[in-house]
C-alpha cells in the first residue's frame, strides 16, 4: 500500500517527462539487438548533435503489438522483417508510407530494394526500404553430425534428445519445404495451406519425441549447443557464425531445400514524430563504413551493393563455410503473409505445443 | 446541522471555509489511491474487457458477439492447458506450503530477533533479481552439462549427464523457489500473532506433538494459510517466465498461450478473452478453497 | 490407585539455573490433597519457572518433583495429570467453548457420548449450562476464566495450576473471582496450586501460602499465620502493609527489646518468631497501620504513647489512612476510622499514637536483599 503515491507521483512525472523530450529532436528507435550498437549511435552523434537516439528493443510480433497498441505512435522508426508489413499495415494501419526521395536507394542492392518494394506497395505507395538480411536454416557440430542437411533430419530418431528448434512459424515453413510442399506458394489459397499444415502438423508432433527441448532465444540455444547436449538445430545464421567463432566444428547448415531468408526492413510508424531524424538514420546507417560496424554487432548482412564484403574477417569466414553460391541461389525469401495466415500458424503451433506425445 | 450553521451567522462562513480546506486536502490525500485503481485497475480491465468481447469477421472489421469465448469451450487445447495450468499451481502451492510452514514457525516462534531478520532476508533474496536472471540460474544448476548433474556425477552418484531441466519438475522447483516469500510472509504473521501459552495448553492438556500441530497451530494458522495459498496460487497461475524457460517440449503454461495470441496471432480479441477466463478461473479455485477452508476472503487476505 | 497418604504434589530440592542465574533454589514443600495453596512473589522471584517446571515445560537442574508419590521427572508434560490455567487463559479461539473443553479429553481418546456428558456436567458445574455452542470471543471475562478452568478440570487433574490468570481481569471482576474461585476449589476437592504476586488474592483463597523470594521459599504457612507471625523480615513487609522502620537494638528486657529507629524514634518490640537480637544490632522493625491506636491530644492530658502531628488524611471509605509525623521525623502510617462527624481527625492536628508490643515486630536487619 504504501508504495502507491510515488508510483502514482512517478507516473505522472514520466508522462510530463515523454510529453517534453517529445518536443526536442528524439528519434525513438523500434529495433532488434544488435541493430543500434554504442558505436554507431556514436557516431550519428557526432554527425548529428541535435538528434537524441533512444532505443527500445523488440522482436517482429511485439514490434507490432508495440505499435498496434497505439496506433502507430511513440517510435519514429521500426524495423520489422519484409514479411510483417503488408498485412499489419492492412488489419491495424500502423505504419506511413515512406517518400523514397528521402532516401538515398542508390546504394541499396537492388534485388533486394526490389523484393521489398514489391512486397510493401499498397495502393502504389512504398511502405518499407531493406536493411540488413540473414537466413534462417541449421546448424550442426559436424563432428557428430556429419551428414546433417534436411530441416527433416531434425526429426531422425538417430539424433533423439540430440536436436532443438524453435517453436515458430519458421520450423513450420522448413518443415513444409522438407516434405516436398511449397507454403509460400499455397499463400494464394489458404484451404490448401491449411492441407500443408495439417501435415506439419502432425510431422512435428511425431518429432517431438526426438527434439531435446524448444529453444526460447539465442542464449539457451547457444548453451545447449556450445555444451554438446545437443548437435544440430533449428537456427538463425547469426548465431550459428558466433558459434563457429567458439568452435569450428558448429557450422550453418543450409537445409538442402533452402535456407529461409528474411530481410529486416525500415518502417515509419503511423504517428511517427520526427520523420527527419528517421531518414538521416536510414541513410547515416546504410554508409559503407557504419554498415561494416552494423554488421559486426548483428552478424547479418547490409542490403548494400557488395555488403557481403563489408563483413568482418572472421564472419566472412563463417559465412564461407556455410554457403556455396549454389546455396545463396537456392535461397527462399520469406512471402508477405497474407491476413489470416497469423492465426491458421498460431493454431498450428498451439497444436504442437500442446501434444503430449506418445 | 443546516440550520444551526445558519443561525452562527457571523461563524458560519469561517466554519465553512474551514471545512471545505479539510474536504480539499482528504480528496487529494485519497487522490494518488484513487488514480491508481482507476487508471492501473479499473480502466485497462474495462478495455480488456470490451476488446474480449469483438469478434473479428475481416480486416478491420468486428462485431459485438461472445466468439472469443466460446472458441475457448470449443478447442479441448486450450482448457486442457488451463486445467494443467491450475494442477500444477495447486502443487506449487501445497509444495510452498509445505516448505514455508516450518520456516514461518521457525521464524515466528523459534528464532531469535537477528535470526528472525536473517531469514526473512534469505527469503526476499530470490526477489532481488528479475524472473529471467532467476530463471536462468536454475538453467544453470539443472541442465543436463549442469552443476548438479556434474555433481551427482562427480559424486558417483550418476554414471552419466542426467538432464534436469525441461520438464515439469523443473517449473515446479522453479515457482516454489520464486513465491516463497509470499508464503512465509502471511504465515509468520499468523503464527506470530499465536500467544506461545496456547502451544504450551496444547501439550498441558493431553495432546501430542502431533494433535498439537493438528488442532491447534494449523486451525490457528489458517487464515496466513489460506491467504498465503490465494496469494501463492494466483502469482503461479499468472506467471510467465519461469514455466517457459524451465518447461520443456511437453510443458505448457496458460499464460503462454495469452501471449501466443496476443502476439504470435496477433489476436488480442481471444488474448483478452482469455486473460478473462484465466482470471475467472482462479477466482473460482480460490473461491472453492475458501469455501473448503471455511475461510472468508475479508478474515484472510485483509488481516494478514 | 493412590495410597491416601501420598502427597498430591511434593517438591524436593528443586533447582533451576539458567547459565549463570539460579531462578529457583533448592525448593522443598508437600501439597495435602485438596488443598488451595498459594506461592506468592514478587515479579522475578521464580515462581513461574516453579509452576513451569510442575507442568513439564521446563527441566529442573537439580532436585525431584512427585505427584501422588510418583516422580514425573522423565514423564512429559501431555503426560502428566497437571493441568495448567494460563496467565491469558490460551484458550483456543477457534473452537467453541464445547471443543475447548472436548479437546482434553479427545487427546486421551475418549469416546464421544463420554465427551459430550463429561463437557455438559463440567459446564453444569462451573455455572455456565448453556455456553457449550458459544465462540471464545463472545464470553465475558468471567466467564472465559471458568471456562479455562472447566477445561482443565474436565480431566479429572491431580493438581491444577493457575498461574496469575485474574491478572488481566478489572478490579471489580477481580474480587468477585477470588471468591468464586475459592468456591470452584471447594467444589471440585483438587488441590489448586495458585502463582500471584498479589498478597491479597493469597490471603483470601489460600489454605496455605508459600512467601517466595529470590528464588526461595521465605515461609510456608495459613494466610494467618504468615500475617500475623511472619518469621522473615520479607514476609513481614511483604504480606499485608506494615510501617517500617531501620533501627538499632538499645536493650533487651525478657522477650521485649528497646530499639532506636534511625530517626530516634525509642520503641518498644518483640523479635520475630525463631529470631534473636542482641544490644547493639542493627535491625528491621514492623508495625502495621491496623495495630496503632491514634488519640487525639488534649493539652492537659499526659500518655505514654508517641506524639505527632497530622501530616495528611488518605480517604478510601473503611480503609482510610492518617500519615502522622512523629516528633521525631519519622513518618508512621496509622488506619483511621472516619464517620464524617465532628471527632474525625484533621490534619495538622496533634495526636499521639501507640500499639502493643506483641504487634511491633523486628528482624535483624538482611546485610543483603
Amino acid at each position: 500500500m504504501r508504495n502507491k503515491m510515488p508510483l502514482a507521483g512517478l507516473l505522472a512525472a514520466s508522462l510530463l517527462f515523454g510529453m517534453g523530450s517529445a518536443q526536442a529532436e528524439t528519434l525513438r528507435l523500434l529495433t532488434w539487438g544488435g541493430y543500434a550498437p554504442d558505436n554507431v549511435i556514436a557516431k550519428f552523434k557526432e554527425k548529428y548533435p541535435d538528434i537524441d537516439v533512444e532505443v527500445t528493443l523488440s522482436n517482429n510480433e511485439e514490434m507490432i503489438a508495440k505499435l498496434r497498441a497505439t496506433g502507430g505512435a511513440g517510435f519514429d522508426l521500426a524495423q520489422p522483417s519484409h514479411d510483417r508489413i503488408y498485412a499489419p499495415q492492412l488489419e491495424y494501419n500502423i505504419y506511413k508510407p515512406l517518400d523514397l526521395s528521402k532516401i538515398d536507394t542508390s546504394v541499396m542492392e537492388p534485388k533486394l530494394l526490389e523484393g521489398v518494394r514489391a512486397n510493401t506497395t499498397i495502393d502504389g505507395e512504398v511502405y518499407a526500404v531493406p536493411h540488413q538480411w540473414g537466413t534462417s536454416g541449421l546448424m550442426a557440430d559436424k563432428s557428430k553430425a556429419p551428414d546433417f542437411k534436411s530441416w527433416g533430419d531434425l526429426c531422425d530418431p538417430k539424433y533423439k534428445g540430440k536436436t532443438s528448434m524453435r517453436l515458430k512459424r519458421t520450423i513450420l515453413l522448413g518443415t513444409a519445404f522438407a516434405m516436398g510442399d511449397d507454403p509460400f506458394a499455397a499463400y494464394a489459397d489458404l484451404g490448401k495451406y491449411q492441407g500443408i499444415l495439417d501435415k506439419v502438423v502432425d510431422k512435428l508432433i511425431a518429432c517431438k519425441d526426438v527434439i531435446k527441448a524448444y529453444w526460447k532465444g539465442g542464449d539457451d540455444l547457444s548453451a545447449m549447443m556450445l555444451s554438446g547436449e545437443i548437435v544440430a538445430s533449428e537456427t538463425w545464421d547469426s548465431t550459428a557464425y558466433k558459434l563457429y567463432g567458439e568452435n569450428p566444428n558448429i557450422v550453418f547448415v543450409p537445409p538442402s531445400t533452402g535456407a529461409l531468408a528474411w530481410i529486416d526492413t525500415f518502417v515509419i510508424p503511423r504517428k511517427g514524430e520526427a520523420d527527419d531524424a528517421a531518414y538521416k538514420w536510414i541513410n547515416f546507417v546504410l554508409q559503407p563504413e557504419i554498415s561494416k560496424l552494423m554488421s559486426e554487432s548483428t552478424g547479418a548482412i547490409v542490403a548494400v551493393k557488395g555488403g557481403k564484403d563489408l563483413l568482418p574477417d572472421a564472419l566472412k569466414a563463417a559465412v564461407n563455410a556455410a554457403f556455396t553460391d549454389a546455396d545463396i541461389d537456392n535461397l527462399k525469401f520469406f512471402a508477405n503473409i497474407p491476413p489470416g495466415v497469423e492465426d491458421m500458424e498460431g493454431k498450428a503451433l498451439e497444436k504442437i505445443q500442446a501434444a503430449t506425445g506418445g | 446541522m443546516v440550520n444551526q450553521e445558519r443561525r452562527l451567522l457571523p461563524g458560519a462562513g469561517s466554519v465553512m471555509k474551514h471545512r471545505d480546506a479539510r474536504r480539499l486536502s482528504l480528496i487529494l490525500l485519497f487522490m494518488p489511491l484513487a488514480l491508481w485503481i482507476v487508471l492501473l485497475i479499473l480502466l485497462p480491465h474495462i478495455g480488456m474487457g470490451i476488446l474480449s468481447l469483438r469478434e473479428k469477421i475481416g480486416p478491420r472489421q468486428y462485431e459485438f458477439g461472445l466468439a472469443n469465448y466460446i472458441a475457448f469451450f470449443q478447442e479441448p487445447i486450450y482448457w486442457h492447458i488451463m486445467a494443467r495450468t491450475a494442477v500444477i499451481s495447486l502443487l506449487v502451492t501445497v509444495l510452498a506450503l509445505i516448505v514455508g510452514f516450518p520456516v514461518s514457525y521457525y521464524i515466528a516462534k523459534i528464532a531469535g530477533p537477528r535470526t528472525r531478520g536473517a531469514m526473512f532476508m534469505f527469503c526476499l533474496i530470490p526477489l532481488w533479481v528479475s524472473d529471467l536472471i532467476r530463471a536462468f540460474g536454475w538453467i544453470l544448476l539443472l541442465r543436463e552439462t549442469g552443476v548438479i548433474s556434474g555433481i551427482l556425477q562427480w559424486t558417483g552418484l550418476a554414471s552419466a549427464p542426467v538432464e534436469l531441466l525441461y520438464n515439469d519438475a523443473a517449473v515446479v522447483v522453479g515457482l516454489v523457489y520464486t513465491v516463497m516469500l509470499f508464503m512465509i510472509v502471511p504465515l509468520t504473521s499468523t503464527l506470530d500473532g499465536m500467544d506461545d501459552a496456547m502451544i504450551e495448553a496444547g501439550y498441558n492438556l493431553g495432546g501430542n506433538g502431533l494433535t498439537v500441530l493438528r488442532r491447534i497451530i494449523i486451525p490457528y494458522a489458517m487464515p496466513g494459510i489460506v491467504s498465503g495459498s490465494i496469494i501463492v496460487f494466483m502469482l503461479t497461475a499468472g506467471s510467465y517466465l519461469t514455466p517457459v524457460l524451465l518447461g520443456g517440449k511437453y510443458s505448457s503454461w496458460f499464460t503462454q498461450t495469452i501471449y501466443d495470441q496476443f502476439i504470435t496471432r496477433y489476436n488480442w480479441e481471444s488474448g483478452a478473452a482469455f486473460g478473462f477466463l484465466l482470471l475467472f478461473f482462479t477466482s473460482f479455485v480460490v473461491w472453492i478453497g475458501l469455501k473448503l477452508s471455511g475461510q472468508s476472503l475479508s478474515s484472510t487476505v485483509a488481516r494478514s | 490407585m493412590t495410597t491416601p497418604t501420598a502427597p498430591d504434589l511434593k517438591c524436593s530440592g528443586v533447582c533451576k539455573n539458567f547459565g549463570p542465574v539460579q531462578a529457583v533454589a533448592d525448593i522443598s514443600f508437600e501439597i495435602p490433597s485438596g488443598t488451595f495453596f498459594s506461592i506468592l512473589g514478587p515479579s522475578g522471584c521464580g515462581k513461574t519457572t516453579l509452576m513451569r517446571m510442575i507442568a513439564g515445560f521446563e527441566e529442573p537442574s537439580a532436585g525431584d518433583i512427585f505427584i501422588k508419590g510418583r516422580s514425573v521427572l522423565n514423564v512429559p508434560p501431555n503426560r502428566r495429570n497437571v493441568k495448567m490455567v494460563f496467565q491469558h487463559l490460551a484458550l483456543f479461539p477457534m473452537m467453541n467453548v464445547f471443543e475447548n473443553i472436548a479437546y482434553g479429553l479427545r487427546c486421551i481418546g475418549t469416546d464421544r457420548d463420554e465427551i459430550a456428558r463429561k463437557v455438559q456436567d463440567v459446564l453444569n458445574r462451573v455455572a455456565l449450562p448453556d455456553v457449550g455452542e458459544r465462540e471464545i470471543h463472545q464470553l465475558s471475562g468471567g466467564q472465559k476464566q471458568r471456562i479455562a478452568i472447566a477445561r482443565c478440570m474436565v480431566l479429572d487433574p491431580d493438581v491444577l495450576l493457575l498461574d496469575e490468570p485474574l491478572g488481566a481481569l478489572d478490579l471489580k471482576l477481580r474480587e468477585a473471582m477470588k471468591i468464586e474461585l475459592k468456591l470452584l476449589q471447594n467444589q471440585f476437592d483438587t488441590t489448586f496450586v495458585y502463582i500471584t504476586h498479589d498478597q491479597s488474592e493469597a490471603l483470601v483463597m489460600s489454605d496455605r501460602v508459600a512467601v517466595m523470594n529470590d528464588g526461595r521459599f521465605e515461609q510456608i504457612g495459613t494466610p494467618q499465620e504468615l500475617y500475623h507471625r511472619p518469621q522473615t523480615a520479607f514476609v513481614a513487609g511483604f504480606v499485608g502493609d506494615s510501617n517500617r522502620w531501620s533501627g538499632k537494638v538499645t536493650g533487651t528486657r525478657g522477650a521485649e527489646v528497646t530499639l532506636e529507629t534511625e530517626g530516634g524514634t525509642v520503641v518498644r518490640s518483640r523479635p520475630g518468631d525463631g529470631t534473636k537480637v542482641a544490644t547493639g544490632d542493627a535491625v528491621e522493625l514492623f508495625v502495621r497501620p491496623e495495630f496503632i491506636e491514634l488519640v487525639h491530644r488534649t493539652p492537659r492530658q499526659k500518655r505514654t504513647g508517641l506524639s505527632g502531628k497530622v501530616d495528611n488524611l488518605l480517604f478510601n471509605g473503611a480503609n482510610s489512612r492518617a500519615l502522622v509525623r512523629l516528633a521525631t521525623g519519622d513518618l508512621v502510617e496509622v488506619d483511621v476510622t472516619l464517620t464524617g462527624g465532628t471527632d474525625d481527625v484533621k490534619p495538622g492536628e496533634e495526636v499521639s499514637l501507640s500499639w502493643s508490643t506483641k504487634n511491633a515486630v523486628c528482624f535483624p536487619a538482611r546485610a543483603a536483599s
